[in-house]
């Protein structure tokens, strides 16, 4: 089976040696751990600025840091997350990874614009994290105006830089995979047969390309206020502060779709390999995807119910934001189906799944509440929503790039993690995000606002539970990151499909070779055909 | 673990909240229990185990699809008519201004009584709040009242609420405008009746919003153009409140509460029909408070002589109260 | 197979099958890049519009302050500069080396004076105290502000469109640099194809501009 023989294989790890083949490289696989190490980066960034939070807030009183201080945190957090974590996480490392290798092709249509996009996304970060250590900025994720454009003293203008310039990234991302889906899947890779990790790339990527655009020329128009003083979001000048809300949203919905729509096809890969079931409703499923990208363009105006946008232009919103609702239900009854007269292994990937569709139902339930205008008016801007979207990027999409990472771990490295460990740490994870934000949703309903450095005393009690619930999840979230890097030497070694699974990925070694495939591969059969693998099935979980 | 019931509006959103938390729940005890269910019944037993493909079905996808777009219609349609009744405050709702700025909330009466961080109201009277900001947006948020509105620079928005229990209640800022956004809190009191009444006479001295809006019209020198009798350069405002409005561009504007501040601040912006765009602008020589007694002011010319305050609180708890015109 | 040796060549990288496919990828992107630029301009023009729509008088005022004469004549230098661009195109799919450098030339000058007169055009601006700031006044009405907010977007449109023809320009003169080397055949003239797309879209956003900023309601003044 495995011998010493295998270890030297030449492999796209160690095809070449030296800081310069990786920092040049146009390998897809190399990228994608780059974007790996960035964004892993970033995550452990923003979540020291929600530690501090979380901390400050077991108290009433305002009395870790200062109110600008405080303010600084939260919006720092949430752009390190959103904007250099959250967006590029799946499809920029797994996605960049495995999808030329799921529809059979040597590499993605733009190798170098793929590095280009990595290097975007670096320098946007640089800036955006140059602007956090010279003195932070206090906006919010959202910069609404005219606090952002005419009020604060903070970094503004660097922040919003960093973001542009990440934002690009994004959207090469997004033009490189839609080309490679139409036009380098290998012979015989219909799109009928392709994975739904492709399917939900290939949707996450047309909302890459069309909302992102949106948003830089948002930053740009911000810059233009603050610098020039143009008047276009100032009433004083005769501008509309409103106009930004709108401008802003219409790209930061679709948005929270490129944040969850990949996590979704991980977990249509792990339901299907861990169950040794076809995805139930595989078309279903496809189209869902697609149909999720395009209504997450007509919802935007949920985010200003009590903005002074007019009723009507409310009422519309909200029916909409509904419709955009009933795809994701289709998909979580179909992965549950998927189980039904399954053979279900408990491997760690599938404890992420199940966490991922479990937590992900309740968030997207609680969307419900949001999106009814009359709830919504009593629930927006207080803790209700960042539950609810806690519930969907942590307990979701975050679960999801977990479950992936471990899923596709023994192929990248060709090493697996300890079993034991972690599956400790999925139920850590999933233990300690509840306690922290399921508390949340009630101090929302109670009335807390967000944003908040001080509160009433009365909030105090579920605070408290929240914060504890932080420091378990923090444990949870370290604990891979001291496995996975142990794995890299101790771990035991993989063999080219130690699952059993069906993708065009675990056809070939483990790692790959350079160009992914000796042979390109010719595709006689659906996406989740178990009955034609055959063999090297290695006792898991 | 539940906010008091203190508005009309409260026990409205509750049971909306009600219904959503029964929806929810019983989709999550579902999905979760599935979940379970399956897990456990089909684990896997033996390695070589190849489960047998089972075919999906049109009509299960149909089933799953159109029972909860049923109810996410009812969702949508219930949560709208809440909504739009929050948007329609009854004619004889008594009017009070908010005036919001980085940290404060400054609230005015219609009889003059001004408040800061605080806002005495009657219980069981509606309540029309007209609010704006002098610099960046802020949010009214009364958690009891289940009310919420954003409020905006260079514009007014209005929300309203009929309180329904005597207490005191927090008054929070919800939309993020700064260093002390967390600070820019207070309380709304419920009173009694009789015990607003007597709140309220302490204030009389300052006189009521349109007293102090005639004066600063004479001190701003806005009659020697503005001739009751329409004889001067500039239209007539007796009347004005509330009436259709005909502008040289020949289209009618309703004169409301943010056309007469535009005409105050922006005067060149739309000009009336028969008359030049000779107004100075007052931006800048007036603050919104001085504009919201102006316009008190105004309206208080579309009254007869002996009006009093759009609701009479000494009356009884009935809906006879002053008439005013339509909106 | 075409897998196993693949001689990496401008005409055929080594991840695509043969060179029909990569031609096939880059005229794709190049059409998606496109659509990402149209949303990009379209949070301008919405803003544009939305303003134009709350502040028609002044828009109208300000808007017959441009000169159209001008406007007009660099609507034609685009439009020749497309044309010339067009033909470049042609020559290089019949793999007319001297006819390409020619009309590649001939696009980059087009080009260049449309920036030429765009520079004057925005000194006399300068001039007549039309650009936002403290000095600004338009004469003609009393709404300065609404006015100003006209200016802003004028300058901010055609100022990305400026910088998205320089950036053109500099495509022009890569591409110039290398058909003089030779590197375009029939062949391969894939980069040719591509910045021709490139230049007709800046090209096509120009003629939104014009009418929008230069032409609607001039009869109001």
């Amino acid at each position: 089976m495995i011998t010493a023989a295998v270890q030297e294989r030449e492999n796209y790890l160690n095809a070449s040696y030296g800081l310069k083949s990786w920092l040049l490289t146009k390998d897809h696989k190399r990228i994608g751990l780059l974007y790996l190490f960035t964004i892993t980066f970033f995550f452990f960034i923003g979540g020291a600025f929600a530690t501090l939070i979380r901390v400050e807030l077991l108290t009433p009183q305002g009395d870790l840091v200062s109110s600008e201080t405080y303010n600084k945190l939260f919006t720092m957090h949430g752009v390190a997350m959103v904007f250099f974590f959250l967006l590029p996480s799946i499809p920029a490392t797994l996605g960049n990874f495995f999808l030329p290798m799921m529809i059979g092709a040597r590499d993605l249509a733009f190798p170098r614009i793929n590095l280009l996009s990595w290097y975007l996304l670096v320098a946007g970060g640089a800036l955006a994290l140059f602007a956090m250590l010279a003195g932070g900025v206090d906006t919010g994720w959202t910069f609404y105006t005219p606090y952002s454009t005419s009020y604060s003293n903070t970094w503004v203008i660097a922040t919003a830089l960093g973001i542009f310039i990440a934002g690009f990234s994004s959207i090469l991302t997004g033009l490189n995979f839609i080309v490679t889906v139409h036009r380098m899947r290998a012979p015989g890779m219909t799109w009928f047969r392709l994975p739904l990790f492709v399917w939900s790339n290939y949707a996450t990527a047309l909302i890459q390309v069309l909302g992102t655009p949106v948003l830089a020329v948002t930053l740009v128009l911000v810059f233009c206020e603050r610098v020039f003083h143009i008047g276009i979001f100032d009433p004083a000048l005769g501008g509309d502060p409103v106009l930004f809300q709108h401008l802003f949203w219409f790209y930061s919905h679709p948005a929270v779709y490129i944040m969850v729509l990949p996590g979704m096809g991980v977990i249509s890969e792990l339901v299907s390999v861990y169950s040794r079931k076809p995805v139930f409703g595989y078309g279903f499923v496809a189209f869902s995807s697609v149909a999720i990208a395009v209504l997450g363009f007509l919802v935007w105006g949920h985010h200003l119910f009590v903005s002074t946008q007019s009723v009507y232009a409310g009422m519309v919103f909200s029916f909409l934001s509904y419709f955009v609702a009933i795809p994701s239900a289709i998909k979580v009854f179909n992965w549950t189906a998927t189980l039904y007269k399954g053979s279900i292994s408990f491997a760690t990937p599938m404890l992420y799944a199940f966490g991922f569709i479990g937590l992900f139902t309740i968030g997207g339930l609680t969307g419900l509440f949001v999106a009814s205008l009359g709830m919504d008016v009593h629930v927006t801007d207080t803790y209700f929503v960042i539950a609810h979207f806690h519930y969907i990027m942590v307990g979701g999409t975050i679960m999801a790039y977990l479950g992936g990472l471990h899923y596709w771990w023994p192929k990248m490295t060709g090493r697996m993690y300890p079993e034991g460990w972690a599956k400790l740490s999925a139920l850590v994870i999933f233990l300690g995000f509840n306690l922290t934000f399921f508390p949340q949703f009630i101090l929302g309903y109670m009335g807390m606002p967000r944003r908040y450095h001080v509160y009433p005393p009365e909030f105090q009690v579920l605070h408290v539970l929240s914060t504890a619930g932080a420091s378990v999840l923090a444990v949870g979230y370290l604990m891979p990151m001291v496995y996975f890097i142990w794995s890299l030497r101790y771990g035991k070694m993989a063999g080219a499909n130690p699952w059993g699974a069906t993708g065009l990925e675990w056809q070939t070694a483990s790692p790959p070779p350079l160009h992914n495939f000796d042979v390109t591969p010719i595709v006689t059969h659906d996406a989740y055909d178990y009955s034609a693998i055959s063999g090297e099935v290695i006792e898991v979980g | 673990m539940f906010p008091e019931q203190a508005s009309t509006f409260a026990p409205e959103v509750d049971h909306l909240l009600y219904f959503l938390l029964g929806v929810s729940v019983f989709f999550t005890v579902l999905i979760f229990g599935a979940l379970f269910y399956f897990a456990i019944r089909y684990r896997r037993r033996s390695e070589q185990e190849l489960p047998a493909v089972v075919h999906g079905g049109m009509a299960l996808e149909i089933l799953w699809t159109v029972i909860p777009f049923g109810l996410t219609m009812i969702m949508f349609t219930w949560g709208a008519s809440i909504f739009f009744r929050e948007s329609r405050p009854p004619n004889n709702a008594m009017n009070i201004y908010v005036v919001g700025k980085q940290w404060m909330w400054k609230l005015q009466h219609q009889e003059g009584q001004r408040e800061i961080n605080e806002l005495h109201i009657p219980v069981g009277v509606p309540v029309k709040l007209t609010m704006t900001s002098e610099d960046v947006i802020h949010s009214f948020f009364v958690p009891a009242f289940r009310t919420k509105q954003d409020v905006v620079p260079g514009r007014y928005s209005t929300t309203w609420f009929t309180p329904t229990k005597p207490g005191k209640y927090h008054l929070f800022c919800a939309e993020y405008c700064g260093t002390k956004h967390s600070g820019m809190i207070g309380w709304v009191y419920v009173m009694e009746r009789k015990d607003y009444q007597d709140w309220l006479s302490g204030g009389r001295a300052m006189g009521s919003l349109a007293e102090n809006g005639e004066k600063l019209f004479m001190s701003l020198a806005c009659g020697n153009c503005h001739h009751p009798d329409g004889s001067g350069r500039c239209p007539s405002l007796v009347g004005l409140y509330n009436s259709n409005v005909r502008l040289s561009s020949g289209n009618d504007i309703h004169a409301d509460e943010a056309y007469i501040r535009e005409s105050i601040l922006q005067p060149n912006a739309k000009v009336v029909a028969g008359f030049q765009p000779v107004m100075p602008t007052f931006q800048g020589l007036v603050t919104e408070e001085g504009v919201l007694q102006l316009i008190e002011y105004v309206k208080s010319l579309s009254q007869t002589p002996a009006a009093t305050p759009a609701v009479n609180t000494n009356a009884p708890l009935t809906p006879s109260a002053t008439p005013t015109p339509k909106r | 197979m075409a897998n196993e040796l693949h001689a990496e060549t401008l005409a055929l990288r080594e991840q695509f099958d043969d060179s029909a496919q990569q031609k096939d990828a880059s005229t794709l992107g190049m059409w998606i890049f496109l659509i990402t630029e149209i949303m990009f301009f379209g949070g301008m023009f919405l803003a544009y519009t939305i303003y134009r729509n709350a502040y028609p008088n002044a828009f109208a005022v300000a808007s017959s302050s441009l000169n159209e004469i001008i406007g007009a004549v660099n609507t034609a230098v685009l439009l020749c500069s497309s044309f010339t661009m067009v033909l470049a195109v042609r020559s290089a799919q019949l793999g007319q080396r001297k006819a390409l450098i020619i009309f590649l030339i001939l696009t980059l000058l087009l080009g260049m004076v449309f920036l030429g007169v765009k520079a004057y055009e925005w000194n006399q601006k300068f001039e007549e105290h039309h650009v936002p700031g403290a000095s600004f006044h338009l004469d003609g009405t009393p709404l300065q502000g609404q006015a100003q907010l006209f200016f802003s977007l004028y300058f901010c449109m055609t100022g990305l469109h400026a910088l998205h023809m320089v950036v053109g320009v500099g495509l022009l003169t890569f591409l110039i640099w290398k058909s003089y080397k030779g590197l375009y055949t029939a062949e391969y003239m894939t980069p040719v194809d591509m910045v021709g797309l490139y230049w007709h879209f800046v090209d096509i956003i120009w003629i939104f501009l014009f009418p929008l900023l230069y032409l609607i309601d001039r009869h109001l003044k």
